[in-house]
């Protein structure tokens, strides 16, 4: 047997695959973010809305797009597997509970709208309802606290720089949900759910600014990552980012306060992804260059992405311009 | 977790509790998997036929169907998140070992099937009105190519544990990994043409019989319903030719299971000593013991000396078939025979029930025997039970390797989980998926429900002879 060791080299046409790789991971981290991030904002929204047809658009909002939305989480779990399997089964058995519960609060996020709109009784409705909204709460929660976690190397289940992160990513949630709905709908409830992105936005800057700083505090490890002039510069933008998006949505710019919106939770995934190179594992020490597959699975997955991913962006494509525009309540099939 | 905690909870170490888990979690991702899998080519004829002909019939076959199909679909993907997660969470060193075999078509998997799955599925639900009749009629055969991918996909992840090729043992941080060095081998493994054969026949299989319960429940309830005699009708060819082709299938199968796999061939029947192996067609529990320990003498059995060793070999009757007693760790027998028996028992069911109904089609009285529509009705869900008793057959008689003479489950496992740990993940698996079944049932329940009252407020009064109907559209 041979010890194989690193086995960064040969790459397709020499480029630096496990980097690239690793860059990939955190895109797919990102999409899943913003596009299934809109979709637990609205479901956040859901408890500020007790009339039955303004409930109605929040789930018609997103009844199209939230299956293809969370197929970025698998592909994430599958990208990660396929590049970095050690890491996949380092990470993933060491934050064993909180990987269930993450996957029980998305389970309660599907299955609740479905059979919410199953009847039309008022107690059925109440508690599916607040399933879903627990579901949506939740979800992008313990989503912060595994991204903490992993960024940290903690062991812990819960800790406070984890929560905290957590709540920053559900307050960004809400602020990608404010800024799809304006988007799809053109009554009352586009302007009344500006109070709410104000008040989401608010939240998160006071957040993140909370994460970086407990970040600096408790991670001496990444104090000078933290310093970079690239970590530095995202943040710098991250920041000008909410300026926009608070000015777009000030002036009823739906799209332009929906790109601000997904700048901002781009800038966000390659700020952690910045802090975190070059390690991938911190608690098993592992750089990128040390976790990576070997060439040859790395080159086939490498040219199966190229290939697929233009594929996947025609899809969504299609998807998003066939619902396009305002939601109809009443349509169905 | 704390002492009184693990205390409590010691009988469930972490290997069985990881283990009950990944059989719980998948067994109930595979019913809906499949149905996906078997569905899809009812939704592409149905859509069509609809679509291109115009006929009533096929719009509401359609819609009944699209809608099952979509909660289903739904079902599918909250129970199929997990177990992309669960090879990281519970088997870590299984993920590690042969990440580099299997990682990459799990990630084929999501890029290629899932997103086609689920886009186009949103076209097929809630786009009607939006889309242009063609690009209609694509996004059902998107979905449904969609649907066969991901069972493309995770069958060569599977076929490649059952017969693993295509790699060499390397030495890689500290552990023995599987190296990738063949592709095209490790892709296509021996057991991959069986087992997708296999595997997606099954799924027609499973959601023919579905269709055709249902089908013969609003029958039963009202013999007016034309669009139900057309899907009747359209179940009974597809089981006429699928059924039979299973068990012709699966008895090379098993050839080739003997082939590949001896130690789980040997434990399909219950075969403890090397040599000739007897084939028995029947065997009935001659008492308690055999429930747990089916050895010949335990069983009251209706043999064919020799057989076995024929069908193993493809005509040696003197065969020398490797019994369990070669090997040092066994399979749990007991669940393997029995389960092949129940899989093999219901196959051979679903031929005399095709054929049952192939008659009544030539007669052309598919729709006027009582008995025929009960036995449909209550034969709807146990093409699903056969498929899960294959599966047991598969994966528990591959036991004790988790990858066939690479790596044992018990060394796959996580090595820092904890008994309190998997007995709460267990308990809220088995909660949560008895909720989505109990869901889904529900659901389908009130499809069915809402399907029939229409049928009886349209269908009122007429009292039409069946034989004229296959050619009139309904009335509404």
């Amino acid at each position: 047997m041979t010890d194989v060791g690193t086995l960064a080299s040969d790459t397709l046409f020499g480029l630096p695959l496990a980097d690239i790789w690793f860059g990939l991971v955190f895109f797919i981290l990102g999409m899943f973010l913003f596009l299934d991030g809109f979709d637990f904002g609205i479901g956040i929204l859901f408890a500020t809305r007790d009339e039955k047809h303004e409930r109605e658009q929040l789930l018609a909002a997103i009844t199209p797009f939230w299956d293809g939305n969370e197929v970025w989480l698998v592909v994430f779990g599958g990208a990660l597997f396929a590049a970095f399997p050690a890491v996949y089964a380092n990470l993933f058995s060491r934050h064993y509970l909180l990987m269930f519960a993450i996957l029980g609060a998305l389970i309660l996020r599907g299955l609740a709208p479905e059979m919410y709109e199953q009847r039309e009784d008022k107690p059925w409705q109440k508690w599916w309802g607040r399933a879903f909204i627990v579901g949506s709460f939740t979800a992008p929660f313990f989503l912060g606290i595994f991204i903490a976690n992993w960024l940290l190397g903690t062991m812990a289940l819960i800790t406070l720089p984890g929560v905290i992160t957590g709540l920053m990513v559900v307050a960004l949630t809400v602020v990608d949900g404010v800024a799809f709905l304006r988007l799809k709908t053109r009554n009352e409830l586009r302007d009344d759910v500006r109070a709410d992105g104000f008040r989401a936005l608010i939240l998160y800057l006071i957040l993140v600014v909370l994460t970086l700083g407990v970040v600096y505090i408790t991670a001496p490890e990444l104090q000078s990552a933290l310093l970079s002039p690239l970590v530095v510069g995202l943040v710098v933008v991250n920041l000008v980012l909410t300026g926009i998006y608070a000015v777009a949505t000030s002036f009823n710019r739906y799209y332009a306060a929906f790109v601000a919106n997904a700048g901002l939770v781009f800038t966000l995934v390659s700020i952690i992804g910045s802090l975190m190179y070059p390690y991938i594992d911190r608690v098993e020490g592992l750089t990128v260059d040390e976790a990576i597959v070997s060439t040859l699975p790395l080159n086939i997955m490498s040219i199966g992405a190229a290939l697929l991913l233009p594929l996947i962006f025609l899809y969504f494509g299609v998807l998003y311009s066939v619902f396009s525009g305002p939601i109809k309540v009443d349509e169905s099939y | 977790m704390g002492v009184a905690l693990s205390s409590v909870v010691a009988f469930l170490p972490p290997e069985l509790g990881s283990r009950l888990q990944f059989g719980w979690t998948i067994s109930v991702h595979i019913l809906f998997a499949s149905l996906s899998i078997g569905l899809a080519p009812f939704i592409v004829y149905f859509t069509w036929k609809d679509v291109h002909q115009g006929d009533e019939r096929y719009a509401r076959l359609r819609e009944f169907w699209v809608s099952i199909f979509a909660i289903g679909f739904v079902m599918g993907t909250v129970t199929g998140i997990p177990m992309s997660f669960q090879f990281g969470t519970n088997f870590p060193v299984f993920s590690e070992v042969a990440g580099e075999l299997i990682g990459g078509p799990l990630a084929f998997e999501a890029k290629m099937a899932f997103f086609l799955e689920a886009v186009f599925l949103g076209v097929l639900l809630f786009g009607r009105e939006r889309v242009s009749d063609r690009t209609y009629v694509l996004s059902s055969v998107l979905v449904g190519i969609g649907a066969w991918l991901s069972g493309f996909w995770i069958l060569v992840v599977n076929a490649w544990m059952q017969t693993p090729q295509g790699f060499e043992l390397v030495e890689r941080n500290g552990r023995t990994i599987a190296q990738l060095t063949d592709p095209v081998a490790a892709f296509l493994t021996p057991r991959f043409p069986w087992m997708f054969t296999h595997m997606m026949n099954a799924a027609v299989i499973a959601v023919a019989l579905g269709v055709a319960g249902i089908s013969a429940y609003f029958l039963w309830t009202n013999r007016d319903a034309v669009e139900w005699a057309t899907a009747l009708r359209l179940a009974i060819v597809i089981l006429l030719i699928s059924a039979p082709f299973q068990a012709i299938h699966g008895d090379a199968y098993a050839r080739h299971v003997e082939n590949t796999q001896p130690q789980k061939f040997a434990a399909m029947e219950a075969h403890y000593d090397t040599g000739q192996a007897d084939l028995h067609l029947i065997a009935i529990p001659a008492n308690p013991d055999a429930l747990l320990d089916p050895r010949a003498e335990n069983l009251w059995t209706i043999s064919l000396p020799g057989v076995g060793s024929y069908l193993a070999s493809g005509g040696d009757a003197d065969a020398e078939i490797l019994g369990l007693n070669e090997y040092e760790e066994s399979p749990p027998v007991a669940l393997v025979f029995w389960a092949f028996r129940f899989m093999v028992g219901l196959g051979f069911l679903f031929i005399g029930l095709a054929l049952w109904g192939g008659t009544l089609l030539w007669r052309g009285s598919l729709t006027e025997s009582d008995r025929f529509l009960e036995a449909m009705m209550l034969a709807s869900p146990l093409g699903f039970v056969a498929m899960l008793t294959g599966w047991y057959v598969t994966e528990i008689g591959r036991q004790p390797w988790v990858i066939q003479g690479i790596l044992q489950t018990d060394e796959a496992v996580s090595t820092s989980l904890t008994s309190g740990e998997v007995t709460i993940t267990l308990v809220g698996f088995v909660v949560l998926y008895l909720a989505l079944i109990g869901a889904f049932v529900y659901v389908l329940a009130s499809l069915v429900e809402s399907e029939q009252s229409r049928l009886t407020d349209h269908e009122s009064g007429h009292d039409s002879v069946w034989e004229s109907l296959p050619v009139v559209g309904s009335d509404d």
